[in-house]
């Protein structure tokens, strides 16, 4: 018999579930998410294990979910002191690095930011040439002051070589093991977006790092021997060596995972989902079964990306959120207690008021000693949980598109803190196993295969390329583990590159399928 | 009549009206809105004065950007380009301008002059030469009119600058057009030296400011939960065409111009239905099931379904949900001498122009 382990580490809880063959789950667990990331998976794993009383040995694929990274980018924390430079002058100076950007965040990433002569025009020849001394200034420069650097030149997904150099000086001062995402290898074309995700990569490589080194310990150490995958934005898998280096991939994927998760738990193929997390809550939503992507560009802590994500707004509002007085009204995150709940929410003994906390003495959840939230004024609670609330229902409004009521599917440890009606919703359906979906949205994902290669449509017809480039992404995704009889096209995009000498074309194709078993 | 300020929270209304206006075409306004931001936050606002506010015998240049969208979107300007421009044509002409304007009302193009102006320190008009998006320099109303493109200078971010003389605008386009493909398929604008008096025979009035206006309704159409595209439709007295899913965008790149036709598949109350998009740069011929809907010169764009943004040329992609609509462009471009100029022969089209009103009447 052959099993599907999907965990997902969230900021606040641990959550794993096994899935037999046919996707049904056989076992569920949650556990607080730890300060190494390890001993949690651990825990979860262990209970998982033993709950669904199979051995270790028959769990064939392993997939985690991580919104490690997201966390990081929303609270503006454990991210890395980064360096960024782009390689463009004279060009791109009417827009400086980091532009409408949150103040806050600009702050804590923008410190040392560069413009660089250098990049490349659309056909590839230099704008400038690459200034390499300024290049070993600056890393001189940064050299003990920054862990991560990202680089972003003009045209670099035409012509990545001033990108590439620009790596190779850099390792050469700051060392071979020094993290330096280029731009190239993360984003499409348009430099400020692309510049942005390379930026944010940046900054959370080290917490990447961080989870999926406990990932893999934790499943060596309990003998499952599984294939193992991150999920990432567009709801499939990646591999952990590709998600390490890419970790801004991940980013939208605990949401991805939980609209899956919540359309395969209520079997709604329409609906809003909202997935409330410790410290955050995801609205997305589901249309015709899939998350309904945004088709603008997609913002990540108020930073424009150019991924194609889920449509999605997340609000710093979670099971773990800080509760207090600021200025007379009660306040309600972003801040959040995030996986020390159990230590620090007041219902545990701890000393921080948590919308836990509010929840417990409204009644609406029976968690740690009630009787240590009693003492809290009925008031402050009740305007707390009102504040909450009206949180959800005005994202809920500004996700809508039609004044009329839509059902509400209400996932994630957290969504015990909604209540069954709320304004904009025609009914709020808490599905069984509710708390995990985003592991059992990561326990079904799909595989894909991508490829990203310049074409010669020379003495061809136009179609007779496409259908070669979406072959070929077919037979990456085959390759990548995916059953043939399920696999779907689920984008393509072309950009043509008129200025080489013959007729050419650059497309990127990316297939999708069913893990085969 | 009247002057206003423009700020930078103005720019994110003008953006979202231009695009609409930009007819696919025009480039997505977001780098010309940031450049506007930064400059108005450096130089402060910009007024904005109504055409019967310039004298007559005063010079105005236009401002602009010329070359491929999407090339603008990775190779920003450096920001010194137009100044560098506006004064070259100064002086050229032995004297100052007392104003710039848009040379069209879409996309980059609206947004580009009001950093120009902010830098300058001058007014900026609220006018165009388009009263939407076009591909090519002597697609203007000042072009109708008889106004000369020239002396027109090209400038780009390493420091090169061009100045043109030529002996029609269409020549004006040839040589423009090779001088911004070598300077890197983008360059910076000044042309059409106009006086006041000229200004206000031949320019499209108001553009700018209905711009603003148009963005104003979407933002408030999507606050309200009200259809944004429908929104649209009415303060443009336009019509909805389609309503589909991109299945395919066929693109082809030539000499700067990004050529292409989109087809969509219908959704909703128009399932079973097929329509495709000619473009070039600019969204030019639309054809259900085969059959012409709409036809430039009069506006056609695509809008996403639930939010009413524009979605241009080079942000097609796959599987995106649009909502078709036209809208009946500027009566200067309804006159046979309009019509020689940007007419749908003028691109290549087997296509007879009828305005759009009448083709809905008889749909």
């Amino acid at each position: 018999m052959k099993y599907r382990l999907g965990i997902d580490v969230g900021g606040t809880n641990t959550d794993a579930v096994i899935l037999d063959l046919s996707n049904q789950p056989i076992a569920k667990a949650k556990t607080p998410t730890t300060e190494d990331v390890t001993s949690g998976i651990l825990k979860a794993l262990d209970a998982v294990i033993e709950a669904a009383g199979i051995s270790p040995a028959e769990i064939s694929h392993a997939m985690l979910g991580t919104t490690h990274c997201t966390n990081a980018i929303v609270e503006r924390s454990r991210l890395s002191p980064i360096g960024v430079i782009r390689l463009g002058a004279p060009a791109t100076l009417a827009i400086k690095p980091l532009t409408a950007w949150p103040a806050d965040l600009r702050s804590q990433l923008g410190k040392h930011s560069y413009v660089v002569e250098g990049g490349h025009e659309f056909d590839g020849s230099e704008i400038a040439s690459l200034n390499e001394n300024e290049l070993r200034r600056i890393a001189r420069e940064l050299k003990g002051f920054v862990k991560a650097i990202a680089v972003a030149g003009v045209f670099s997904p035409v012509n990545p070589s001033h990108e590439v150099r620009a790596g190779e000086i850099l390792r050469e001062e700051l060392g071979n093991d020094f993290s330096i995402s280029l731009s190239h290898e993360i984003g499409a074309l348009g430099l400020l977006e692309r510049e942005n995700a390379t930026i944010l990569n940046a900054a959370v490589v080290d917490v990447a790092k961080k989870a999926s080194e406990a990932f893999r310990s934790a499943l060596q150490s309990r003998g499952v021997r599984a294939r193992m995958y991150f999920t990432q934005n567009d709801g499939t898998l990646m591999a952990l060596d590709y998600a390490i280096r890419y970790p801004i991939r991940t980013v939208a994927s605990g949401p991805a995972n939980s609209i899956r998760g919540a359309a395969y738990l209520s079997g709604l193929s329409d609906a809003l989902v909202v997935d409330v997390g410790g410290t955050t809550s995801d609205i997305g939503v589901l249309a015709k079964g899939f998350p309904r992507e945004s088709a603008v560009a997609v913002e990540i802590g108020g930073v424009r990306t150019n991924f194609r994500m889920p449509d999605l707004t997340s609000l710093g509002l979670g099971g773990g959120s800080i509760v207090r007085r600021v200025g007379g009204r009660m306040a309600v995150g972003p801040q959040s207690v995030g996986f020390r709940l159990t230590e620090k929410a007041l219902v545990f003994g701890g000393d921080t008021f948590t919308m836990t906390d509010v929840a417990v003495r409204r009644g609406m959840a029976c968690l740690g000693d009630p009787a240590l939230v009693r003492p809290l004024p009925a008031a402050d609670v009740e305007e707390a949980f009102s504040t909450a609330i009206a949180m959800v229902e005005e994202t809920i409004d500004r996700m809508k598109t039609s004044p009329e009521p839509v059902p509400l599917v209400a996932v994630g440890g957290g969504s015990i803190l909604l209540p069954d009606a709320i304004r904009g919703a025609s009914e709020v359906i808490h599905p069984p196993h509710f708390e995990v979906a985003n592991a059992i949205g990561a326990a079904i994902a799909q595989v894909s295969g991508e490829i990203d290669r310049v074409w010669s449509l020379d003495g061809r017809q136009r179609a007779d390329v496409l259908e070669e480039a979406k072959e070929a992404a077919r037979q990456e995704a085959i390759k990548a583990g995916a059953d043939p009889a399920t696999i779907e096209i689920i984008e393509v995009d072309e950009i043509p590159l008129a200025y080489l000498p013959s007729n050419a074309v650059r497309l990127r194709c990316k297939a999708a399928g069913s893990l085969a078993e | 009549m009247g002057e206003r300020l423009l700020t930078a929270d103005d720019m994110e209304k003008l953006a979202i009206g231009a695009t609409i206006l930009g007819t696919g075409g025009g480039g997505d306004p977001y780098i010309g809105k940031l450049m506007a931001i930064q400059a108005i936050e450096e130089y402060g606002p910009v007024r904005l004065i109504d055409v019967e506010d310039v004298p007559d015998d005063e010079l105005v240049i236009p401002t602009a950007m010329m070359g491929a969208p999407t090339v603008m979107l990775e190779k920003i300007p450096n920001g010194s380009e137009l100044v560098k421009a506006f004064r070259a044509i100064e002086d050229f002409m032995g004297r100052k301008a007392a104003a710039t304007i848009s040379a069209e009302a879409g996309g980059l193009n609206s947004t580009v002059p009001v950093g120009a102006a902010a830098k300058l320190g001058l007014p900026l008009v609220d006018a165009d030469g388009m009263g939407r998006a076009f591909p090519e320099i002597q697609m203007a109303s000042f072009s109708v009119y008889g106004v000369p493109a020239t002396p027109m200078v090209l400038t780009d971010e390493k420091g090169n600058l061009s100045l043109l003389q030529t002996i029609s605008n269409l020549w004006t386009e040839k040589l423009a057009r090779a001088a911004t493909v070598a300077m890197g398929c983008s360059a910076m604008i000044t042309l059409y030296p106009m006086t006041g008096a000229q200004v206000k025979a031949c320019a499209v009035r108001g553009t700018l400011s209905y711009a603003i206006r148009l963005g104003e309704a979407v933002l408030e159409a999507r606050a309200r939960k009200e259809d944004p595209v429908a929104r649209i439709v009415e303060e443009t007295r336009g019509f909805r065409l389609f309503k589909g899913k991109i299945v395919d965008v066929l693109r082809r790149t030539t000499a700067g111009f990004a050529r292409g036709t989109i087809k969509l598949e219908g959704i909703d109350d128009c399932k079973g239905r097929t329509m495709e998009i000619e473009f070039q740069n600019e969204n030019l011929v639309a054809k259900e099931d085969g059959q012409v809907v709409a036809s430039v010169p009069d506006l056609i764009t695509l809008l996403e379904v639930e939010t009413g943004t524009a979605i241009t040329t080079e942000g097609l992609k796959y599987g995106y949900r649009a909502t078709v609509i036209g809208m009946p462009c500027a009566s200067v471009w309804r006159t046979p001498a309009g019509l020689k100029v940007v007419g749908p022969r003028y691109f290549g089209y087997d296509v007879d122009y009828a305005p759009i009103e009448e083709r809905m009447a008889t749909r």
